[in-house]
């Protein structure tokens, strides 16, 4: 339970972080860690260098515009979700986050990097997909922006080129009239999903995006669906399968149950808007 | 081939100590191994347990999922300075020992910081916010009850 040696770099500019990447095919960013050092540490993952991007400035802020929020790398998931113009532009970001593991974790885990981690039972890709969000990344060759859908191509595998690093990540606001819920079932609050949803609704466009219940994030159009029919509509669009923590039927249910349940809480906030 | 040691300055609990580790060095292990501060105890080392949980800059965060080379320039504290400058127990302390809030020991030092930041930030928690304060911290003697009652009764000591 001891992380293999590595060499540590702590760069002070981008370019040099940059740099230091494209010298190592094998090297990795850290950034919050939260999801890196228990991979270190279990030695599912060795990587021959660590590109602490810790040091370096202009990553820590929160932007909120009239059209949404700017994130950058290195924001803790706690100072966003304790965010109040985040919360009034895209109230889905702070919604989700409350669900992001313990509080503990969440001080020092970082959303972009939760982004870029990939996990399709991480409730943070979820929501960038849903609301059309990108990720800004910067490499050798330059700067580029990473639509949600182009953003993952595997479970825990982004598009991300190997001397690229995540930047910031964009989260479009909330458009006016339109609403967002979030829910998931864990065993205990803050664990792992066993499934998660989160719900646009806008005008008449009802989608939904979901957490443990793909490989890798899917957002299902359930526009012009029944109520009734809501819960089975989803089911047909995914996958669940078998896990150690519950079975694919027993993960097709909470699907049915959660889109009927989150559903109904967006279209509530839509109509309070 | 030697692993190449950093050479670091760490101020735990208000004590600046200067110490050399290689870079995989966990922060709860140099806590413990490096400076002999061994209340900080190690549970299940991947981030699940809570046991091994100390203040950076304030805030609760796992020693077992940060690098010592990842704290330079932090203030970090332990369960060894949670105690009140004449050395009697802090709130959170003495509220553990009136409710039983502890048998065998292992996780109370994560729970006493997690919960001294906790209420902090939440001085009057109701019973279902002090309950979710120690969601991420394991205890396998208690069944938990008595640590609930514990976060009660330190907001009243507080």
């Amino acid at each position: 339970m001891k992380p293999a040696p590595f060499s540590y770099l702590r760069p002070t500019s981008l370019a040099e972080a940059v740099q230091a990447l494209s010298a190592d095919p094998d090297a990795k960013v850290l950034a919050g860690g939260q999801s890196l050092v228990p991979l270190l540490s279990m030695r599912l993952a060795a990587p021959s260098t660590i590109v602490d991007i810790n040091g370096l400035t202009g990553l820590s802020d929160i932007e909120v515009g009239d059209d949404g929020v700017r994130v950058g790398a290195l924001v803790r998931h706690a100072d966003l979700l304790a965010h109040d113009g985040v919360r009034r532009s895209q109230p889905l970001v702070p919604l989700a986050l409350a669900h992001v593991a313990h509080a503990t974790i969440r001080n020092r885990g970082t959303t972009v990097g939760s982004l870029v981690h990939a996990d399709a039972a991480a409730e943070m890709p979820a929501v960038l997909a849903l609301l059309g969000g990108s990720v800004e990344v910067v490499g050798s060759a330059g700067a580029r922006t990473i639509d949600a859908d182009d953003l993952v191509v595997g479970p825990l595998e982004t598009s991300l080129a190997h001397d690229e690093i995540a930047v910031s990540a964009w989260f479009p606001a909330l458009a006016p009239g339109a609403g967002v819920a979030f829910d998931e079932i864990a065993r205990r609050q803050g664990d792992y999903a066993l499934c998660g949803v989160a719900v646009l609704v806008e005008g008449d466009s009802v989608r939904a995006s979901y957490v443990s219940v793909s490989d890798v994030p899917v957002v299902v159009d359930l526009s012009g669906v029944a109520d009734d029919d809501l819960g089975d509509a989803a089911v047909a669009a995914l996958d669940p399968a078998d896990d150690i923590h519950a079975t694919a039927a027993y993960r097709a249910q909470l699907v049915r149950v959660l889109t009927r349940r989150v559903v109904a809480a967006a279209r509530e906030g839509a109509d309070r808007r | 081939m030697s692993e190449t040691l950093h050479e670091l300055r760490l101020v735990v609990n208000g004590v600046t100590h200067d110490l050399r580790v290689p870079a995989r060095r966990l922060l709860s292990d140099a806590l413990r191994q490096d400076l002999g501060l061994t209340g900080t105890h190690v549970g299940c080392e991947h981030g699940v347990c809570g046991a091994c949980t100390v203040l950076l800059d304030g805030r609760p965060v796992r020693a077992c999922l940060l690098f010592a080379v990842s704290a330079v320039g932090c203030e970090v504290t332990t369960v060894e300075g949670l105690t009140n400058p004449d050395g009697s127990l802090g709130p959170v302390q003495q509220a553990f020992l009136e409710c039983h809030g502890l048998q065998c020991g292992f996780c109370t030092p994560g729970f006493l910081t997690t919960i001294t930041a906790g209420l902090r930030d939440n001085p009057a928690p109701t019973h279902e916010e002090a309950r979710e304060m120690v969601a991420g911290n394991l205890c396998r003697c208690t069944g938990y009850q008595n640590i609930v009652r514990a976060v009660e009764r330190a907001a009243e000591l507080s």
